[in-house]
């Protein structure tokens, strides 16, 4: 393995009941880039992340992260790992504030205890306003500063999105891996989170995306893997993917190619 | 001074100052106006706020619904009363045997073992329901709270540790640095009522649990508690480890009940089964849910109102029912339970979030 390599997973399977989800599937993240993982509904995208995230266990793969090999088993400790991601249903902490949300992402990186917390040290107190400078400087990466103090329930649909990117850089993540984070967005939005997704790749980190947005998705991706069924069916640069055979019989139907 | 007070608008300080001359009076005014009696109310609503505090964490901050929580309340008193009675040395040979001049442990020293008890016990009722929420979480935790209950009630038999229904007596009243909480407390300018100096005794440890619980929910780990309520998978995502927060959420809610606990039995001197029944849990969770779930002086508004309430209504109920039919018609317990019920229906209706709920967004 390359030591360019900062995902290298192969192998992958799930089976739920008689659906096999995902079937040997295999997927390579290189340092820096910005990876699409695309396929129509169903194809077992979401899987692919609920997988390598620890959410759901393996049936069987092979996972290195990092050069370190690891069998995503708890959900947190992958985190603390460096791969973070967002969720397809957005899934924000709706009673904290925005700030209160970043703050949150913070957790994995800092250690204020028990008696910290009901004692209030100094060192407490300085963690704490690391914390918030830090989930400060986040919004304000975002785009979101405006909004700090309200509730992160009352956030628009797009403003959540981008809620959940920057809680998710709070955990200082090595690869950001983003769930459809452009769906529901209007043409405006999409614009913005495409500047925004190349400014983090630009400040250095990884980001593995699912996205339905064909201009999205071409335009910012180094890289595509096509899931469908369960399989890879074609992988490569987003040029070659287009014109796969197999692609378009995926997304047209047999006979379009 | 005074001129100064009002001349500008009173800062932070001054309403904490007000606040606390408000409190160190009010024994004082309550005795005046209604005895004793309505001392030991409040006294009793003090603890009431220490356990809807405590629930709090649970319920409010990590979302966990605890429908046994009255259990720890039960270990801490029990605690105590084994520790400071002439119940066990009377049972027990060996105990007499090494205790020549009968079982007095203080307080302190009680207290400090009741919330390593109780939050152990916590851990118990934790480990086994990390994977429960919601009404399943409700009704293990239930079982749990009635199973302690059963256990004080029944452990008779074989060996005589709890004495059974009939409770456990002759507790040592407080006593800490000399002081005894039954007798006045002569400063030369002024006697203290045992009962006033009870209060003082509830509201200082009231006080330092509300602190311990507004610094522990603008923390790291009240945010951690607050997001598994929100969303646990998210929380997951964020690095969280949801099962030591858990616990710890158990661990925390389940020693302030145990200090709680122990409080109680050395001030009424008397411990039974009868205290701590699904009854007393579910009045700990009205106070959390009616004053503002998650939110602290809304807690600490339902525990008051909650404590001090059906004394009201005992006070008004009969009087009231005497004067209009001649009689009695309809007992003041059922009036109260009555009561509750609707208040709890019309807060979920119009005002789920409770009396004093958070405004939209804290700091």
């Amino acid at each position: 393995m390359s030591i360019s390599l900062l995902l290298d997973v192969a192998d992958v399977s799930k089976r739920f009941g008689g659906v096999q989800a995902l079937d040997s599937v295999g997927l390579q993240v290189v340092r820096g880039s910005i990876v699409g993982l695309i396929g129509p509904n169903g194809a077992g995208k979401t899987t692919f992340f609920n997988v390598i995230t620890g959410l759901y266990p393996a049936d069987s793969g092979i996972f290195l992260f990092d050069s370190k090999s690891y069998f995503p088993e708890s959900v947190s400790k992958v985190t603390k790992s460096g791969l973070a991601r967002t969720f397809q249903n957005i899934r924000l902490f709706g009673e904290m504030t925005v700030l209160e949300n970043v703050m949150v992402g913070c957790h994995c990186r800092t250690k204020a205890g028990l008696l910290g917390a009901i004692f209030r040290f100094p060192s407490t107190r300085r963690e704490e306003r690391a914390i918030r400078e830090k989930a400060h400087q986040l919004l304000a990466y975002v785009g979101l500063s405006d909004f700090a103090q309200m509730e992160a329930r009352n956030l628009s649909y797009g403003h959540q999105r981008r809620l959940e990117i920057a809680r998710a850089l709070a955990t200082e993540p090595k690869l950001l891996a983003l769930d459809e984070p452009a769906a529901g967005m209007n043409a405006t939005e999409k614009l913005e989170l495409r500047e925004l997704l190349l400014r983090i790749r630009a400040d250095g980190k990884t980001i593995l995306l699912i996205e339905h947005d064909v201009s999205l998705v071409m335009g910012i991706c180094d890289h595509l893997t096509v899931l469908d069924y369960g399989k890879v069916i074609a992988a490569g640069k987003p040029a070659d993917v287009r014109v796969h055979p197999e692609v378009i019989r995926a997304y047209l139907g047999q006979g379009a190619a | 001074m005074l001129k100064s007070l009002f001349a500008h608008r009173l800062s932070r300080t001054s309403y904490v100052w007000l606040g606390f001359i408000a409190l160190v009076l009010l024994p004082w005014v309550v005795g005046a106006g209604g005895g004793n009696y309505w001392v030991r109310v409040l006294d009793f609503a003090l603890l009431y706020i220490v356990l809807a505090l405590g629930l709090n964490v649970v319920v409010g901050f990590a979302g966990l619904l605890d429908l046994g929580y009255i259990a720890f309340y039960a270990l801490g008193a029990y605690s105590f009363a084994l520790l400071a009675s002439p119940h066990l040395p009377t049972q027990f040979a060996s105990i007499a045997a090494a205790f020549p001049e009968g079982m007095h442990f203080s307080p302190w020293m009680v207290a400090v073992f009741s919330i390593i008890l109780a939050a152990l016990f916590g851990l118990i009722l934790g480990l086994p329901t990390l994977q429960l929420r919601g009404d399943y979480l409700a009704i293990v935790t239930l079982g749990f709270g009635e199973i302690i209950r059963i256990f004080m009630n029944n452990l008779d038999r074989p060996f005589n540790l709890t004495n059974g229904p009939k409770g456990i007596s002759g507790i040592d009243p407080i006593q800490l640095f000399g002081i005894s909480f039954t007798k006045p407390l002569d400063l030369g300018f002024v006697q203290i009522p045992g009962l006033y100096l009870v209060f003082y005794l509830f509201l200082l440890l009231a006080i330092a649990v509300a602190i311990t619980c507004l610094h522990l929910q603008d923390s790291r780990i009240g945010r951690a508690w607050i997001a598994i309520r929100e969303d646990e998978i998210a929380a997951k995502a964020m690095g969280i480890n949801t099962r030591n927060m858990k616990l710890l959420a158990f661990a925390i809610g389940a020693s302030f009940a145990g200090v709680a606990g122990v409080l109680f039995s050395a001030f009424q001197g008397f411990v039974s089964p009868e205290s701590f029944t699904l009854w007393e849990s579910i009045v700990v969770l009205a106070m959390v849910v009616l004053g503002g779930i998650g939110h602290i002086p809304g807690v600490i508004l339902g525990a008051v109102l909650l404590a001090v309430f059906p004394e009201v209504l005992r006070g008004i109920a009969q009087p009231v029912q005497q004067f209009l039919f001649g009689h009695v018609i309809v007992d003041v317990e059922i009036i109260r339970q009555l009561i509750y019920g609707l208040a709890l229906i019309l807060i979920m209706l119009y005002r789920p979030g409770g009396i004093w709920q958070k405004r939209g967004g804290r700091k």
